[in-house]
This record gives structure tokens, sequence and C-alpha cells, in this order.
């Protein structure tokens, strides 16, 4: 949590966007640390740099070369239509992509320098850096409010510290503290479903990540949820950086810093969101942004 | 004719002759089932006593027969080893089938051996150990409790193996992504996450087994065989409940056939009893 903590220090980072491919070359030079981005706690969130990524189901590619960047403490919208690869992408962030059978990745994805597909990198460490939240709320049905968010700091291995503490203080940092404080002790699965995607954030920010992940994380609730959870997403950006993919284009205006166009797995146009939305580079995303496709 | 015509008369008739095969037909099923209650309970009560329960068969052809203190004893001790060696190792195996096999073909090469177990006959089993352990005298003695204990364990593991499996996969897979995510190991997303969310189908699946492997006789004989006197060392000859009603139901004596009853009605009772308490236990810390 120390704002002097000497890995923050080092990879303070300059807010040229042209930096990529300086850092690309940096990590080569320097030995990669096992965890070390993990386990130390920062007040910031981490830079993370995608250098030429591609990923793959068996032999058809879902992502093509994408090299992208998301700075830290800014909300990142990833929009493009079904299909287009969106998901794949982020999920490669995490290496949550490796899970399904048969998928890889190839190129790089860089936390600040260090790459999370270098040999030797514990791919448990790089989760727990990179947090991700599900389309879907799925709070854990076995457990109550309270071990819900706890189980992230339990499953992750996190020592130390006092739990109860923890669990009130990412629960307020959730945005729901104050309307389950009088029922930890109940099923998870009791909450309304957009409480649940806030129990479900909780349950991320728990492990101290630096970048949290967003897979379409409103499209199961109603507006009124979707609300809160994009306030919520305003909120969480000055401490972490944040990736939100969506369908919705309304959503990314609201939320979103810069926007990433993607169409058929190629990053098509990536900027500022004003500038994507009322003048886009490319008129694959001036068709996108004003409802001809999507 | 209108749009909403009544219901022919045809329908009707279908209809009622549907519902009344299916009634007959669950008649027909449970019929034998209420028989065989009734009989247990007519017969097996009477031969309830004090004694039935704290005396060991006493092997006289007159006077007292005793009673199948033993049986019991060696019948919980058999099947309490027999569990304890084939639940953990059966659900490792579903573990193994649902978190890493998967369609691979190691794995669908298990679960063919394990289809093939379900079909092997119990006697088979017996003859298994009476041959690999009995006959070699292993543990220095031949007919041993630890001995009928395998051959049990032999018959339970496909059991519980299958009903695990069953109902690992049903946990959905975005609860593994959700803790895979949360960056716990995967060890840690099955003993957390994966067996607490299964856990009342584990349990179900453990009793299925420890209810047939506790009415076994053929594995028993080769191998704990049959004695009178209770005990505690599982490396001698051991009574239990299935043997007892198998020696006593061949005898010409009507107080050792009423002891057969009433040994029955101890092994359904016994059963029914550690089927309800797993049942709350595993419902209690559920939701703790």
């Amino acid at each position: 949590m120390s704002p002097h903590d000497p890995e923050t220090q080092m990879t303070d980072p300059p807010t040229d966007p042209a930096t990529a491919a300086g850092e690309t070359g940096q990590s080569t030079a320097q030995p990669p640390g096992r965890d070390g981005a993990a386990t130390t706690a920062a007040a910031t969130g981490r830079r993370i740099t995608l250098d030429s990524l591609s990923a793959f189901y068996g032999d058809s590619a879902a992502v093509r070369a994408v090299s992208l960047e998301f700075p830290p403490n800014e909300v990142t919208a990833i929009i493009g239509p079904s299909g287009c690869g969106k998901s794949t992408m982020v999920r490669c962030i995490n290496r949550m992509h490796e899970e399904i059978p048969r998928a890889r990745a190839e190129g790089k994805v860089l936390l600040d320098d260090l790459d999370v597909y270098e040999d030797g990198v514990d791919v448990v460490a790089v989760r727990r850096a990179v947090g991700m939240v599900f389309q879907k709320p799925n709070p854990f049905p076995t457990m109550s409010i309270f071990d819900n968010v706890a189980s992230g700091p339990r499953l992750s291995g996190a020592r130390g510290g006092d739990l109860r503490d923890r669990v009130e203080r990412t629960l307020r940092g959730a945005g729901l503290w104050e309307e389950v404080k009088d029922r930890m002790d109940q099923p998870g699965l009791g909450l309304s479903g957009g409480q649940q995607q806030r129990l479900c954030i909780a349950r991320t920010l728990a492990v101290e990540p630096k970048v949290i992940l967003m897979d379409e994380p409103c499209s199961a609730l109603d507006p009124v949820a979707t609300l809160k959870i994009e306030e919520l997403i305003a909120e969480l950006k000055q401490r972490y950086t944040i990736v939100v993919v969506t369908h919705n284009m309304q959503q990314a205006g609201r939320v979103a810093d810069t926007t990433a166009f993607m169409l058929d797995g190629e990053l098509v146009e990536h900027g500022a969101t004003d500038r994507i939305f009322t003048n886009p580079g490319d008129s694959r995303t001036e068709d996108y942004v004003s409802g001809k496709f999507g | 004719m209108s749009a909403l015509a009544p219901v022919s008369h045809r329908r009707r008739r279908v209809d009622r002759a549907a519902r009344g095969l299916l009634a007959a037909a669950t008649g027909l099923a449970v019929l034998p089932l209420v028989f065989v209650v009734f009989y247990l309970l007519q017969k097996g009560v009477g031969a309830w006593s004090v004694g039935f329960f704290t005396t060991d068969p006493s092997g006289k052809f007159f006077g007292d027969a005793g009673g199948v203190r033993s049986a019991i004893f060696g019948t919980l001790e058999m099947v309490t080893l027999a569990t304890v060696i084939a639940v953990p190792a059966g659900i490792g195996v579903a573990l193994y089938l649902v978190e890493y096999g998967k369609a691979g073909r190691f794995a669908a090469a298990v679960r063919y051996f394990i289809d093939v177990m379900t079909g092997v006959p119990s006697i088979v089993f017996g003859l298994f150990v009476y041959i690999v352990l009995v006959i070699a005298n292993t543990g220095g003695a031949s007919f041993a409790g630890w001995k009928g204990s395998l051959a049990l364990a032999l018959l339970m593991l496909p059991i519980v193996t299958r009903a695990a499996e069953v109902v690992l996969a049903l946990v959905p897979d975005s609860l593994r992504e959700a803790a895979l995510a949360l960056g716990a190991p995967r060890w840690r997303v099955m003993l957390r996450i994966v067996l607490p969310t299964a856990r009342p189908g584990l349990v179900t699946g453990a009793l299925l087994a420890i209810a047939r492997a506790a009415g076994e006789t053929a594995p028993l004989l080769f191998t704990a065989f049959y004695i009178k006197r209770a005990t505690g060392d599982l490396n001698r000859p051991m009574n239990s409940l299935p043997a007892q009603i198998f020696t006593d139901v061949g005898q010409a004596q009507d107080r050792l056939q009423a002891r057969a009853w009433g040994a029955a009605l101890t092994l359904v009772l016994m059963i029914l009893i550690l089927t309800t308490l797993a049942r709350v236990v595993s419902r209690r810390s559920r939701l703790a």
C-alpha cells in the first residue's frame, strides 16, 4: 500500500503512449521477477501493454496480432461486434485463455515491464495482479457473503492482516457494505443480480490486484444496477487500471477514457473515447458506432 | 367447428388409459418393496431382545442360540475400513477424470475400466482377494477382517467413482474460472470450491456404495470367513451380518431362521440410520 514502494517508483509510467516499444526492449534487458508484480500492493494501477498478441482456439485465430496499451488509472473500453475476439483478448491478459483446452496465445503481454508469458512466470501470481470480473455474476454458492469476499485472499493464499477489516474495506470499496453489513453470514446467492456482481467485484478487490479486467460486467444486469456498476468503475480507476469489454456503446461512452474497436480479431482503431465516437479515423469504426452493423 | 373445441372423447380415453398404466406400473414396482419391509418387520422384530444385541452366537444345538453382537461389530468394522479406503480413492479418481483427464485417451481408458469394474459380480472380488491374499497368508493369517474390507472396497470403488464423477462434472465451470481468476492454484480450487459445491452429491454417492457394501455376503465368505466370537482385531476372521444371515438361513432350526430375520432387520435399520445421519450432517455443514 505504500506509495514509496520501490517497485512502483521504478516503473512509474511516463504518459507518452509511444513507450510501448521502449518497454518491450526493457523487458529483455531485465531479468523477470518471479512474482514481483503480484506481491506488492500499491495505490496505483499498472500499465498493461499488448505486443502483437495473437490468440488461437486450436488452429483458428480469434485475436490477430493486436498491439495495444492500457495506461494506469484509466478506463479502457473494448468494443466490437459479437465474436470479434474482445473477450478472448482480455482473457489473454490474466492468462485465463489457456484454461480452455487447445487454446493458446502468442506475442507479449507486459505488466509494466514483465512479460506474463515469459518462462518461469507464475500464472497464479499474474492472476493475483490482474483481477477479473465476469459477464455473469458468479458468487460461490456454498459461501456466505463474508466468505465470498474473504475467498479472494483465502484462495490466493494471502496470509496475515485482519480478514474482517479487509472484507469490510473491500465491500465499502465495491459500494456494497451498507446493503449487506447486517447479513454477512447469509448466502451470497441470496443477493440481487446487481448486488451479486458488486460482491464479485469486492471479491476481486480483496486480492488487491493492480489491474481489473471486466468482461461485459453489466450485460446480465438491469439499468439501475448497471448505473451503480458504472459509478463504481469511475471510482475504482483512482486506484486501478481498468479494462472493460462491452457491446454497449453508450456504456463505453460513459465510463471509458479511451476506447478500442475490434473487428474479426483485429484492432481497427484505438483512441480517446470522444474521438472514436464523434470522429473515427476508420470507416469501419464509423459504421459500427453509428449502428450500421454489429 | 370452433377453434376452441372441447377435448375430444378419444383424447380423454387415451389420457385415462395412459394414467392408469403408469399408476399400475408404479404399484407393481412398489409392491415388492412393501412386502419386503412388511415381512422384515413382522418376522424380525420378534427375534429382537436385549440378548440378541449383546451376545455372540453360541453355536449350541440345544439351549440359548445367542445373538448377533459379533456380526454387528464385524460389519461396522469392515465397512468402516472399506469406506476409508474406497471413498477417498474413488473421489480422487473422479477428481482426476473431471479436472485433469477430461476427454483425454488415458481418462477414457480409466472410465472404461471403471465401467467394467461396476459390472464385475461381487463374488469375483471375493475370489480375487482369496487367491491373492488369503491363500498367501498375507499378514500372517489366512482369513482376516481387513481382507474382507479390501474386497468390499474394490466393490465400492467404481460406484463411488461413477457417482462422484457425475456430480463433480455438474459444478459449473464459471465457479472454477472465478476461483482461478482470483489467483487460486488448481488444488485450492478443487478443495475450496469444487468439492464443497459438490458435497451433497458426493455424500449420496458414498452412501450408495456403503449401503451396497454393507449388504454383500459373497466377497466376505472367502475373505473374512465366519466366526462366532466378536473381535476388534482386523487381522483375524470376522463375523458380519450378511454372513450371519447366510449361515442361519441354511440351518434346520426355526430359532436360527428367526435370528436371520432379526439380523436382516438390524442390517436394514443400520443402513437407514447411517443414511439419515449422513444427510443431516452434510446439510448442516453446508449452511455453516
